[in-house]
């Protein structure tokens, strides 16, 4: 029979990151983009390959400017200029552009970077942001890594340039975990796997011979809950990414599913199904004890924290029908929240706290939607034969969620695929994977925190 | 114009890629996997020799879902049993007081169209009220379980109503374990 451990070893290489602000002028930029109006005008910005200060650097230097590059515009807030209009290259980090040459692109801003080995074969990679029509330095980094970093040091440049343009922190250097799915509808195949947000780094965590589902990364983000069904029993498990062990969560008697992990990552609150009624537990992860905040005879699932730990939203069908209450972290004051037309289920909390997004069913469609903690302000952002399973950026303004077509009589055509879309409604975009994915869940924040 | 490169330097630890080895679990062990069909001959007391009917082993798998019907189905978001399903489940327990060895896990399931926390629930619902009704027939509540699987395996592939029909089930499996 199966084994309950995964004898899965990741082994991974701790490297030092250093970080060099550049000089940077205090001079009040004049550039900025307002993501909180939607269907903004991107902004053009020019990325030129980085500057190989060595032989060694050249394959980097067009890497890092097109990940950089691809960051800004799938955030659909920067249109890259083409590279093969551009006049001149910049001449070097130390020298100020000559804004004339870009100007007449409209570039809006210009992105300087070199990249070289040192001696003991770190990365240095080194940058700076300039308002083109200012002629201002907006930002400047310098960082050093190891080489197979390359991709990190681009996101997190990408991130610099996204948050001194729009106010917001960035959420390009972190990473995705989801359900991998292949195989006909009735012997589907799913996997726990990872990847960056922008889909590489990619990594099958399980191997498909258990049915996994619903993972959701840990604050501290070296373990994954998840529902896993060893022997088939569904219960929540947790994984840890480091050393790939995967251990039972609590001694319940029945299924657990539906978890999530608290704010300060010391608890986790899942569902647990006994004699057909689904109640809400939290579990203390350093004492194990366990204990109880709904006691219904209706199904109480899919709980998620507020950001200040003090609520809890979830669905419940006691009124009926699936809708969303709130409730406090003890249990106490439970109140529906969602009064529209329709079915509402999988509520997560927004990271900055001023949302919930949603599922919603309504007249045999999916919808993926968000409203106020207090139910009012209901926006619906996409919709289709199957969305579901919201997940935040860590900034709060991009959600992901999975597609799913209508499927024949065969099986054909019903593999979920992940997608990403603006808070506004806008940039809706497929996040390629190797196979189907269904069940993003995003990483609270980057990696090295 | 001169540009100083100076300022404040800030190291933090970062995690690298990573790389796996060793995968080796174990395939998943499918319960209420069906004998193959047991080989009961039968032949004509006459001197003619009948072409001898191929039917499941009495007691197996295959002779619940040939001779009782191992399933039964549920109405859109319900949990309620049809008087339709309650005679199945008559059948069920007629056929477990006979084989008094079985065990038997109930399966729950639900269609696509409902979210995945919400249908492992409802999955887990219908089984149970499957299993109540088995109990309230004579049934020893320990030769039963239940499992949901919520909208992970649909019997028939297909968004229509008629897969849809026939994947809200709840579905009797003997034990192997």
């Amino acid at each position: 029979m199966t084994r309950v451990v995964n004898s899965f070893r990741l082994v991974f290489l701790i490297a030092a990151l250093m970080v060099t602000v550049l000089f940077a002028t205090n001079a009040r930029a004049e550039l900025t983009v307002d993501i909180t109006q939607g269907n903004v005008e991107p902004l053009p910005i020019a990325v030129p390959d980085f500057l190989p200060s060595d032989d060694a650097a050249r394959r980097f230097s067009i890497d890092i400017a097109q990940v950089v590059a691809d960051d800004l515009e799938r955030s659909g807030l920067f249109r890259p200029i083409d590279k093969r209009a551009f006049y001149a290259k910049p001449q070097g980090l130390g020298v100020k552009p000559r804004f004339a040459n870009w100007k007449p692109l409209n570039a809006q801003a210009l992105v300087v970077g070199e990249v070289g080995i040192e001696p003991n074969g770190a990365l240095r990679a080194s940058f700076r942001l300039w308002d083109v029509f200012a002629e201002n330095q907006m930002t400047g980094l310098s960082l050093t890594t190891t080489q197979a970093n390359w991709r990190r040091v681009a996101h997190i440049i990408a991130d610099t340039i996204y948050e001194r343009i729009t106010g917001e922190v960035g959420y390009f250097d972190t990473r995705i975990v989801y359900i991998a799915e292949s195989g006909p509808a009735d012997k589907r195949i799913k996997r726990l796997s990872i990847m960056d947000q922008d889909g590489a780094n990619h990594r099958f965590l399980t191997d498909g011979s258990n049915l996994v589902l619903t993972p959701r990364f840990s604050p501290t983000q070296q373990e994954i809950t998840y529902l896993a069904y060893f022997n088939d029993q569904p219960r929540v498990y947790l994984f840890n990414i480091d050393t790939g062990e995967q251990e039972l969560l609590g001694d319940f008697p029945g299924m657990t599913f539906a978890p999530r992990f608290s704010p300060d990552g010391d608890s986790v609150i899942l569902s647990f199904a006994q004699d057909g009624n689904s109640d809400i537990h939290v579990m203390d992860l350093r004492t194990r004890r366990v204990r109880r905040l709904t006691d219904h005879p209706a199904i109480d699932t899919a709980p998620s924290y507020a950001p200040d730990s003090r609520k809890i939203v979830f669905e419940s069908d006691r009124g009926g029908s699936q809708q969303l209450y709130v409730m406090n972290t003890d249990g106490s004051s439970q109140r529906r929240i969602s009064f529209g037309n329709g079915r509402y289920g999988t509520p997560v909390w927004s990271p900055r706290g001023d949302l919930i997004a949603f599922t919603k069913i309504f007249r045999g469609k999916f919808h993926i939607g968000v409203m106020r903690p207090d139910g009012s302000g209901e926006r619906l952002l996409t919709r289709g034969f199957l969305v579901e399973g919201p997940t935040w950026a860590p900034n709060g303004r991009v959600l992901m969620f999975f597609r799913q077509d209508k499927s024949d009589a065969r099986g054909r055509g019903g593999i979920p695929r992940l997608f990403s879309i603006d808070l506004t409604g806008f940039n809706e975009r497929e996040l390629g994977t190797p196979v189907g994915g269904s069940d993003p869940a995003w990483s609270p924040g980057p990696l090295s925190q | 114009m001169r540009l100083k490169l100076s300022g404040l330097v800030v190291a933090a630890f970062v995690l690298a890629a990573c790389s796996s080895t060793g995968d080796d679990a174990g395939s998943s062990g499918s319960s209420g996997s069906s004998d193959s069909s047991g080989q009961s001959a039968s032949s004509g007391s006459s001197g003619q020799v009948a072409a001898a009917p191929v039917g499941p082993k009495p007691g197996s798998q295959m002779d619940l879902e040939v001779n009782v019907g191992d399933r039964v189905f549920f109405a859109l978001d319900k949990s309620s049993l049809s008087a339709e399903s309650r005679t199945a489940i008559e059948r069920w327990a007629a056929w477990l007081k006979t084989y008094q060895g079985n065990k038997v896990i109930v399966e729950g399931h639900a269609d696509e169209r409902g979210t995945r926390e919400y249908t492992l629930a409802l999955g887990e619902r219908r089984a149970d009220s499957a299993r109540d009704y088995l109990v309230s027939l004579g049934i020893n509540p320990n030769r039963v379980k239940i499992v949901s699987f919520g909208k992970e395996r649909p019997a028939v592939p297909g968004s229509n109503e008629n897969a849809w029909a026939q994947n809200r089930r709840a579905v009797l499996v003997i034990d192997g374990n």
